[in-house]
């Protein structure tokens, strides 16, 4: 186990270098109804052993994003149209897909949502997370084998050697997902992306896997990208955030920024419409009883034939003729924090007032 | 038969129920021989007031599922008593039954499978009024608009199938139609769990509004610590079939008297970055409800764990003034020392 752990100590030492830059990223899909503009025009870097967290609603391209940096885009109807992705400074849509099949699960892996329908139920789950180490390292099935109950102590399975010899069916839910990490995490990636790694999971055992993902990363300097709704779990993980709405990435700042001085409406309307455990939160527990939650109007919108203008502005309460005309820029408003948003300065004088 | 509109006296609780059980047989074999039994709700006690909501919180597979459908009989209790305004339903006939149900509706996690496809969200609110024969069709349109403006939908939309609405709308379909009888309880079964943050909000508000304007009572379940404390007069706890913990939502929350709350309260994110959540996490899995642990069922990741524990199941105790708990650390009201 230990080694594992050895080769990484250089990774992680060589900090604030940036392993992942994605720049003008745009994903489309072609239907029949017309062009959905999944992914569009989304630029983010990512450093050594940095923990990064894309929140959104459904389908806001959030999933989307982490699938084009991994070209599993399912093609046709969708396509990466524009844009380019870096890791280590190499561009990933230039490589063959042999190239890309040497890169994926290696320098990058990726936790999905389902652990059920991502694991091939009619393998044991030892032989899974050997074939992986096999596809990049050069290793013989027997110690690729050992390597795997190795990863399967790592990510803290009871057993690891008899667990291995399970199948996906044989494990809980928590379980499933513990393997999945040990999967991912079986080559040392430089990147992990995380695709709702804990939405599926009981409160208690979300608990337990943010925990083994954060201690997991931080031992082995992996750069973190956490894609999640969940704005409690953001708060517990990330170190930087960015928020997507409608395709486009409309804030990006630290973690305490969004929380505490948010400048896109939609990222106020979020974090207001989200109630607290008052004990929790360290609010005041005399409060009136029953308030009613803030409320974002309307609904999501559909990604097909988006109109002109800002994708917010028809839920938007400080919505105006620009914002219906044209799509604000993304602007840096302070160090480290950009928006788009048209009001941005305005509400960022509100907030100070 | 009582009419739905009809006021119980204040004192019968709109919902009233004692020991429930459901035990689903586990069957193997060519024979289908029962091996054992999934005991999914094992002596469960609560009681609703008008006008109240209590949530009923736990981590999946305790049984709270079972429990918001076996109070309406969509699944036979195995036994236990189940009173609505008074009146016990688990010995009514299957017509007497039909006709009660006016009384308690339903509302669903998944708006995507509970929603037939092929009627008109119009047809589907309007259906429990043609099932109970109640009015004409004219009536009955006019009755199915007022809902659809209630909830927030637009009376146009009546038309439309249900594959053409978003979620959240699909959900105000769903309630629309929980409301269409003029129940006084309603039972919703994690209705906004699969609801994006910014949807749920406009959800809860929903069903908060017209619990005061129609003084409905709800049993609401989740799994939503926040959402729970956020829409509840008072809250259960259930872990692998039983109640574990029962109080005033205040009470619970701020001051949890069972491990188990405890350990759930210390695993909720809290979405603020400069609160450090203090790290005291259960470890391990929920055991299987087949064979559940003897004692107290969660002896097996409970950190206080006593050798009591592991032998003898620990009552429902009142542990503080209306604070229930069933945990052998704690001691009846009138012995506990403030």
């Amino acid at each position: 186990m230990n080694t594992v752990l050895e080769n990484q100590s250089a990774t992680t030492s060589a900090a604030a270098k940036t392993v992942l830059e994605v720049e003008g990223l745009k994903t489309y899909f072609f239907v029949r109804q017309g062009v959905v503009k999944a992914v569009d025009d989304i630029s983010f870097s990512l450093k050594a052993g940095e923990k990064l967290a894309i929140v959104g609603e459904s389908g806001c391209g959030k999933s989307m994003t982490a699938l084009s940096i991994l070209r599993l885009v399912p093609d046709p109807p969708g396509r990466i149209v524009a844009g380019s992705i870096r890791l280590d400074g190499r561009d990933l849509l230039k490589l063959s897909d042999a190239e890309m099949r040497r890169v994926r699960g290696n320098q990058i892996s990726m936790i999905f949502q389902e652990p059920m329908t991502s694991l091939n139920p009619v393998w044991s789950i030892g032989i899974q997370i050997s074939e992986a180490i096999m596809l990049h390292q050069d290793v013989s099935r027997h110690e690729a084998f050992d390597k795997a109950v190795e990863m399967l102590k790592l990510v803290k399975i009871p057993e690891p050697a008899r667990r291995a010899r399970e199948y996906p069916h044989q494990l809980s839910g928590g379980m499933r997902q513990r393997a999945m990490t040990a999967m991912a995490l079986a080559c040392n990636p430089h990147v992990l992306l995380a695709d709702e790694p804990t939405t599926a999971l009981d409160v208690t055992i979300q608990a337990q896997i943010l925990d083994l993902i954060l201690e997991l990363q931080e031992r082995m300097g992996t750069a973190v990208v956490l894609i999640t709704h969940d704005l409690g779990v953001v708060a517990e993980t990330a170190q930087r955030v960015i928020v997507m709405y409608g395709g486009k990435k409309v804030e990006e700042a630290t973690v305490e920024e969004i929380f505490e001085t948010p400048l896109h409406p939609y990222t106020q309307g979020l974090l207001a419409a989200v109630p607290h455990l008052a004990a929790m939160s360290g609010l005041d527990a005399t409060l009136p009883t029953r308030t009613r939650l803030k409320e974002i109007p309307g609904i999501v919108p559909a990604l097909v034939n988006l109109p002109k203008g800002c994708t917010f502005a028809p839920r938007c309460a400080h919505a105006s003729d620009v914002c219906c005309n044209e799509f604000p820029p993304y602007e840096m408003k302070r160090p480290g924090h950009g928006v788009a948003c048209w009001h941005a300065d305005k509400l960022q004088g509100d907030q100070h007032a | 038969m009582p009419d739905g509109n009809t006021a119980a006296p204040a004192s019968v609780p709109v919902l009233d129920v004692r020991d429930l059980k459901k035990h689903f047989p586990v069957r193997k074999g060519l024979l289908r021989k029962t091996t054992g039994h999934v005991y999914a709700v094992d002596g469960v006690s609560f009681s609703i007031e008008r006008g109240q909501t209590l949530g009923l919180v736990g981590e999946s597979g305790c049984g709270k599922s079972t429990v918001a459908r076996a109070v309406i009989r969509l699944i036979e209790p195995t036994s236990g008593e189940v009173r609505i305004l008074g009146r016990d339903i688990l010995s009514l006939s299957k017509d007497e039954m039909r006709a009660s149900r006016r009384q308690a509706q339903i509302i669903f996690q998944d708006p995507f499978s509970s929603l037939n496809p092929r009627m008109s969200a119009g047809e589907i609110v309007g259906e429990p009024l043609l099932v109970h024969n109640i009015g004409n069709s004219r009536e009955r349109a006019e009755r199915v608009a007022a809902l659809f403006d209630r909830v927030g939908l637009r009376a146009s939309q009546m038309n439309s199938l249900p594959h053409q609405f978003s979620g959240g709308q699909r959900q105000r379909i769903g309630i629309a139609r929980a409301l269409a009888l003029d129940p006084q309880l309603i039972i919703g079964d994690e209705p906004v769990s699969a609801l994006d943050v910014s949807i749920q909000a406009q959800v809860i508000n929903l069903l908060m509004d017209l619990q005061e304007e129609k003084n409905l009572s709800y049993l609401f379940i989740a799994h939503d610590l926040a959402v729970v404390e956020h829409i509840s007069h008072r809250v259960a706890v259930m872990y692998l079939g039983r109640i574990v913990e029962h109080a005033g939502k205040r009470a619970l929350f701020s001051n949890p008297q069972h491990p188990y709350t405890e350990a759930l309260l210390a695993a909720v994110p809290i979405p603020n970055p400069r609160i450090k959540r203090q790290k005291r996490l259960v470890q391990g899995d929920v055991p299987s409800p087949i064979n559940p642990p003897p004692g107290c069922h969660f002896h097996t990741r409970c950190p206080y764990v006593t050798e009591q524990c592991r032998i003898e199941v620990p009552p429902l105790i009142e542990v503080a003034p209306d604070h229930w708990a069933a945990c052998h650390l704690r001691q009846p009201a009138a012995v506990a020392v403030a």
